[in-house]
């Protein structure tokens, strides 16, 4: 059957198919938009093939050594204004991004070139990269490997070499690193922690002898475990500086490299499958283990999931009472007039107000108003240094608790709106009082829409930033806020968000393009995270949906 | 069972002593809950409003008057050593200075005019001061004119010492470029000075009693083997004119001169070669009936304030025109009383001044805001001298009857005002009254420019264009869900779309700023042929569907399109930029972004208001989306049903009965989203340039009063004006988003009424 075009557009069909392209095209953004980051995100960690090739260009001719990273299709004409010759005829040329590392040799590790320029393209088995704990990484061969400046491996005898010695460095760096972190790290706190008390003492005038004794006696201690922290430290770093390797360029250029400073060897042109497999598990469980390296361009992320985890829960257990008291004051005690009314449609539109706001409100209010008030009353020992009275956890967890308050307060009201009459007056009629119809009766009815107002809050607070730039968060923090050290949760301290690791080394970083997929990364764990939150919580709810579906009508 | 209960009956004692216990602790326990939720419930409302009180809080000072109270009064200390020529106090208002006409300079006590340090110049006995200047207010570098028509630099500094932890400010006198006596002019009385000294020159000018004006140029040289400074007197002729000068002044550049002439017209000489001044022009500085009584450099130098006989102060300062000529031009002038002005004192930091007048009317004025920040008349006083302290926190006047007072200035906000704010302000250097937001520069004497329009337009572009891309792509996919879709299908789409709440802002700010701008900038023509080709393309398909045979039809059933559509949009997508190259190589000479430039005429940022709109298009549909399908959808079902009995279309019933209805709820939908594209940070942080122009251009950024806040917060000092002003951009925001949100909701609200009435 043939339909004619006039009868196909009077019926109003075209524009049934333009609505039902803008579906279309909101889901294709949708799942494109978590493809691109996904795909970009977990590319990142897959060992790229080394490519070696001849540069050739005009007069200059090298060789040039690196990872493949993407291409593009330039038009001639941009490039004959740029001053490149362009053979007749051609339109477009290919032009290839190439990661060649090697920043302490060459300067920079990221180069463009036309792909017509690289000749006699090939993938050398015995090319090596090296993660460096500094410049990047490395791309070339492997020469030797050395110990005290003498050779004692050369040739293919030599990798196996490295391999085994790359071990014991490593195990010492893990050594050194937790002698530094960890250990000093917590003499210098307790130091710090009894200067701040002698201080106090100070302040208050009773600082008594017996007092000062008792500092004296725990500072000694404290010392003497930093002389022989430090001796070992000593001892470590000479063990850990014996060895060494020699590297050669694609270009021929021999460097020597402690091998302290490495963090991992590979030949990805050698590696069978299952190798690459297994190193791309390494690469993503470093990722989200460890701490960044290189200005966070490297390494892992581990104190931004931690930071955002633990700023969440704390703002959940603040923002759960909060709401869920506020929405039954609001629905089963207050009058239910005129007033109530403008303060519910306030409420609503508060989860409308942009989110800077509340970040200026925690800023001005909470750390330069209440913040350093709380100093002058509590703290007067570590003035003029502020411990309350700048931003820090405690209070990024308290403006996001506000800020994700009306969405728990709308939700609860919902609920409980939603429970019929008759089992308030129900369990009234049997004798219970007002407060116990609501804890036995009400709350727990209530308590799936409830669990859907957090979910909501920790949805949104998880992946907030703008605010979090006032209130807290910092490019690097130097310890977790839970850690060893008394009082062990640092409600004081700074710390490290995803999305805001996101936005610093995505724009701030004076590396963006080695940065770029790290950011896909974590942009790609920051959405995991949010769907897992998300998606416990929708477990939670559907459980205690499970649980009280009796009571439903 | 009747019996068994009977026979049974359990030995119950309600009035038990336990029961009467437990009972009580139930009442009490009510009453604590019912006491503890409604105390909870209120002190939680309150913290949440507590947001709009605390921005106002924050916001309320700036537009707080001066307020000013006298708290000394003394006689001129030193009085036997000649009139006062000078008046000045330090930073702390400890210590002042008077310099005498007998050459003294006298130091005192602010609380009561003790004397502290007495000092002569260094200048012969018999020759008295005739005339003083001050460089600038900052430099504390004066020079003082003699009855031989010889000059001398001297400058007042103070030294602050702590013993037993109690400040003691201790007074010197200082020669910086020595103490020898510079010649101007032999044997002739020096009537009035002027001085500049910079890093590398100083120049002296005076006012003789024969009415030329002598200068003295000197080039700063630093002796290498003491690292003072030598002076070389290097030529420097003076300007020639007719008629009568009253005051000399020379600009800190060293670049003009301005004479006052029969106390109305300025004459405006080009110095920038020393050697040989050039004429500028001449200009009438004050109407027919008035002449002009003093005239002072704002902070910086770069303006005038002349004041009149007629009680009007005016601010001039040089403005290059067209053929890159500069002339003194009036900016603006500030509303006095009737009387005559005495004396105007600018202040050291801020672009304000203090202005007393015959009558002994105090007023202080900021420049920038052309705000009048107080009116206070001062009894039965004549006023002879004024200064400001360097703060202007206080000022020092001293009466014609040989009394100084002090007074303490409260005036912590003056550079703010409706104008400044929301108007366009003439800032110095420029060539005509702008809209500008630049908070702080890298110099002391800086004019901070605080238009907030840049920003309120920053932000309305970019929400425009978000709403521009997402209200068509929401609203007609929410018609689609709502309406024609499958219920299976609604079921899943429905949540995927609003999955796009959940991500994060950042996340698409990143994706905007680091892939989408530079993909956008190489593919510029693909994104607009999208556009074309995406409607045409699923029209053609569409059409093409109708008429394909049932077999294949049938195949997808009815309301399932948008997944029929899924390869259809990809295809197109990826066509688009596929040709995009060729395009560009067709119709744009092979590159756009150059032609956009060239042939438009239109600047190109590569972070434009196009990738701020489809980012923040993408963050704004899930919003609108949701409110509009639930709109829509709570549509009573026996509108439509009604509809098409009677023989309508799906979309005829669409457009005439459902949309009507639902419209309310679409109207609120719209007006949410907006507001949440209004105040939205990160993507308009990461997205855009950032820098606060005014201009509708697609292809070029912006900043908003968002991302503002969040890149000048960290950085700007706890209570100053800078601030305050951003909170006031903070209440701004929340005050047009809250109205917008109220809008919605109540349309929203009478919505939902009436459905219930149908």
């Amino acid at each position: 059957m043939r339909m004619p075009m006039r009868n196909w557009a009077s019926a109003g069909e075209p524009w049934v198919w333009l609505n039902a392209a803008a579906v279309t095209a909101s889901l294709v953004m949708v799942f494109g938009l978590l493809g691109l980051i996904a795909v970009k995100g977990l590319a990142h960690f897959w060992p790229h093939d080394i490519l070696e090739a001849d540069y050739v260009a005009g007069s200059v001719q090298q060789v040039i050594m690196g990872e493949f990273v993407e291409s593009e299709e330039v038009p001639a004409g941009q490039l004959t204004t740029a001053g490149v010759s362009v053979p007749d005829g051609v339109e477009f040329m290919q032009r290839d991004l190439l990661k060649i590392g090697n920043r302490d040799v060459g300067g920079f590790d990221f180069r463009w070139m036309l792909d017509a320029d690289l000749k006699n393209k090939r993938y050398p088995k015995d090319a090596i990269a090296i993660e460096r704990r500094e410049w990047g990484n490395f791309y070339g061969y492997l020469v030797s490997v050395m110990e005290d400046g003498r050779v004692i491996a050369e040739g293919e005898l030599a990798w196996n070499v490295l391999q085994e010695r790359l071990q014991r460095a490593l195990g010492l760096h893990d050594q050194i690193y937790k002698i530094e972190k960890n250990e000093i790290g917590s003499v210098n706190y307790t130091i710090e922690r009894m200067r701040l008390k002698e201080r106090g003492y100070e302040l208050d005038g009773s600082y008594t002898a017996e007092k000062q004794a008792e500092i004296a006696a725990i500072r000694s201690e404290q010392e003497t475990i930093y002389k022989s922290l430090q001796e070992s430290l000593i001892d470590l770093y000479t063990q850990a500086n014996r060895d060494s390797i020699k590297v050669r360029t694609a270009q021929g250029q021999e460097i020597t490299l402690p091998l302290e400073k490495i963090v991992r060897v590979f030949r990805p042109n050698a590696m069978s499958l299952s190798a690459k497999l297994s190193f791309y598990g390494e690469k993503l469980w470093e990722f989200v283990a460890d701490d960044p390296r290189e200005a966070n361009t490297e390494g892992g992320i581990f104190p931004a999931i931690y930071g955002t985890v633990l700023m969440v829960v704390i703002m959940s257990i603040l923002v759960t009472p909060m709401g869920v008291v506020a929405a039954i004051y609001l629905r089963e005690y207050a009058h239910q007039g005129a007033m109530t009314r403008i303060i519910r449609i306030a409420v609503n539109n508060l989860a409308g107000v942009p989110s800077i706001v509340y970040g200026v409100f925690g800023l001005g209010f909470f750390i330069y108003f209440v913040g350093s008030g709380i100093d002058q009353a509590m703290f007067p020992e570590a003035l003029p240094s502020p411990t309350f009275g700048t931003p820090g956890l405690m209070w990024a967890s308290i403006t996001l608790a506000l800020l994700t308050l009306p969405v728990v307060i709308v939700a609860t009201e919902e609920g409980l709106s939603r429970i019929p009459r008759t089992m308030r007056e129900g369990s009234l009629a049997l004798g219970a009082t007002k407060a116990e119809t609501l804890w036995r009766v009400i709350i727990p009815m209530a308590s799936p829409a409830i669990m859907t107002g957090v979910i909501l809050a920790i949805a949104r607070a998880a992946g907030e930033v703008a605010p979090l730039m006032l209130v807290g968060v910092v490019k690097l923090a130097p310890s977790l806020p839970l850690d060893g050290n008394y009082p062990f949760l640092h409600l004081d301290q700074k710390f490290m968000h995803l999305g805001f690791h996101i936005y610093d080394v995505g724009f701030q970083s004076p590396n963006v393009e080695a940065a770029r997929p790290l950011v896909y990364a974590t942009s790609l764990l920051l959405v995991l995270v949010i769907a897992l939150l998300n998606m416990s919580a929708v477990s939670i709810r559907n459980r205690l949906r499970e649980k009280y579906k009796a009571l439903e009508m | 069972m009747h019996q068994t209960i009977e026979k049974t009956k359990p030995d119950l004692d309600l009035e038990s002593p336990q029961i009467l216990k437990y009972r009580k602790i139930r009442v009490l326990k009510d009453k604590a809950a019912r006491i503890s939720i409604g105390m909870g419930g209120i002190s939680v409302i309150i913290a949440i409003m507590l947001i709009f009180f605390y921005l106002l809080y924050e916001v309320a000072p700036l537009f707080k008057s001066a307020h000013v109270e006298q708290i000394a009064e003394f006689n001129v200390p030193a009085a036997d050593k000649g009139e006062t020529l000078f008046l000045a106090v330090e930073e702390q208002v400890e210590k002042a200075m008077r310099v005498t006409s007998q050459g003294y300079l006298v130091f005192f006590n602010t609380v009561d005019g003790e004397v502290v340090l007495q000092e002569r110049l260094p200048v012969p006995e018999g020759v008295t001061v005739t005339s003083l200047a001050e460089a600038s207010p900052s430099s504390r570098i004066l020079v003082a004119g003699l009855s031989n028509g010889h000059a001398i630099v001297f400058k007042h500094s103070y030294k602050s010492t702590y013993p037993n932890d109690v400040r003691v400010i201790t007074p010197y006198v200082e020669f910086p470029v020595g103490k020898e006596l510079i010649e101007l002019v032999g044997g002739k009385s020096l009537r009035q000075m002027a001085v500049r000294s910079t890093d590398s020159a100083l120049y002296i000018a005076a006012l003789a009693e024969d009415d030329h004006v002598y200068t003295a140029y000197f080039v700063k040289e630093e002796d290498f083997l003491t690292g003072g400074v030598v002076l070389e007197r290097e030529s420097a002729e003076a300007p020639y004119f007719e008629g009568r000068a009253q005051k000399v002044l020379i600009d800190p550049t060293l670049s003009w001169m301005y004479l006052l002439l029969n106390e109305k017209e300025m004459l405006i000489y080009d110095l920038r070669d020393k050697a040989k001044p050039v004429f500028n022009g001449k200009v009438q500085l004050s109407g027919k009936d008035s002449k002009v009584t003093d005239i002072a450099f704002l902070l910086g130098g770069a303006s005038l304030l002349v004041g009149d006989s007629a009680g009007k102060v005016s601010q001039w300062f040089m403005v290059r025109d067209d053929e890159n000529v500069y002339q003194l031009t009036k900016v603006r002038s500030f509303e006095h009383t009737a009387d005559a002005v005495v004396t105007i004192a600018p202040e050291e930091r801020r672009k304000g001044f203090v202005v007393v007048d015959a009558a002994g009317n105090l007023s202080i004025y900021n420049a920038t805001a052309n705000r009048n920040l107080l009116n206070m008349s001062l009894p039965d006083i004549s006023v002879s001298h004024l200064t400001v302290a360097p703060r202007a926190n206080n000022a020092l006047l001293q009466s014609t009857n040989n009394t100084i007072l002090v007074f303490a200035i409260e005036n912590e906000h003056p550079e703010v005002s409706w104008a400044a704010l929301w108007q366009k302000v003439w800032y110095e250097g420029y060539e005509g009254p702008d809209y500008i937001w630049q908070s702080s520069a890298a110099t002391n004497d800086f004019e901070p420019k605080y238009s907030l329009m840049p920003l309120v337009f920053g932000t309305l572009k970019a929400a425009f264009y978000a709403m521009l891309i997402a209200t068509p792509l929401a609203i007609g996919g929410a018609l689609y869900t709502a309406y024609f879709m499958a219920p299976a299908l609604r079921k899943k789409v429905k949540p995927a779309i609003e999955l796009m709440e959940a991500l994060p802002t950042v996340i698409l700010g990143f994706l905007a700023g680091l892939f989408f701008a530079p993909f956008m900038e190489a593919n510029l023509p693909g994104v607009f042929t999208i556009l074309i080709l995406m409607p045409v393309g699923v029209l053609l398909f569409g059409f093409a569907w109708a008429n394909s045979p049932a077999s294949v039809r049938h195949l997808i059933p009815e309301g399932w399109s948008p997944i029929l559509l899924v390869p259809v949009v990809l295809l197109i997508g990826w066509g688009s930029f596929a040709i995009s190259p060729g395009v560009e190589a067709l119709f744009f000479g092979g590159d756009m972004r150059s032609w956009i430039t060239s042939e438009l005429g239109l600047d190109f940022d590569q972070r434009n208001a196009l990738v701020v709109g489809a980012a923040m298009g993408f963050a704004v549909i899930p919003t609108i989306f949701s409110i509009t399908e639930d709109a829509i959808f709570s549509v009573p079902k026996h509108l439509s049903y009604g509809s098409l009995a009677l023989g309508a279309t799906q979309w005829q019933t669409m457009m005439r009965v459902i949309l009507p209805t639902a419209s309310p709820g679409i109207f609120s939908a719209v007006m949410i989203g907006m507001g949440r594209a209004v105040g939205e940070t990160m993507i308009v942080l990461m997205a855009t340039g950032n820098t606060p122009i005014m201009d509708v251009n697609i292809f070029e950024g912006m900043r908003t009063l968002s991302a503002n806040i969040a890149v000048e917060m960290p950085e700007s000092e706890v209570g100053s004006t800078h601030f305050r002003i951003l909170f006031l951009a903070a209440f701004v925001l929340f005050i047009f988003t809250f109205i917008v949100n109220t809008c919605a909701e109540y349309v929203r609200q009478r919505l939902r009424n009436k459905y219930s009435v149908i």
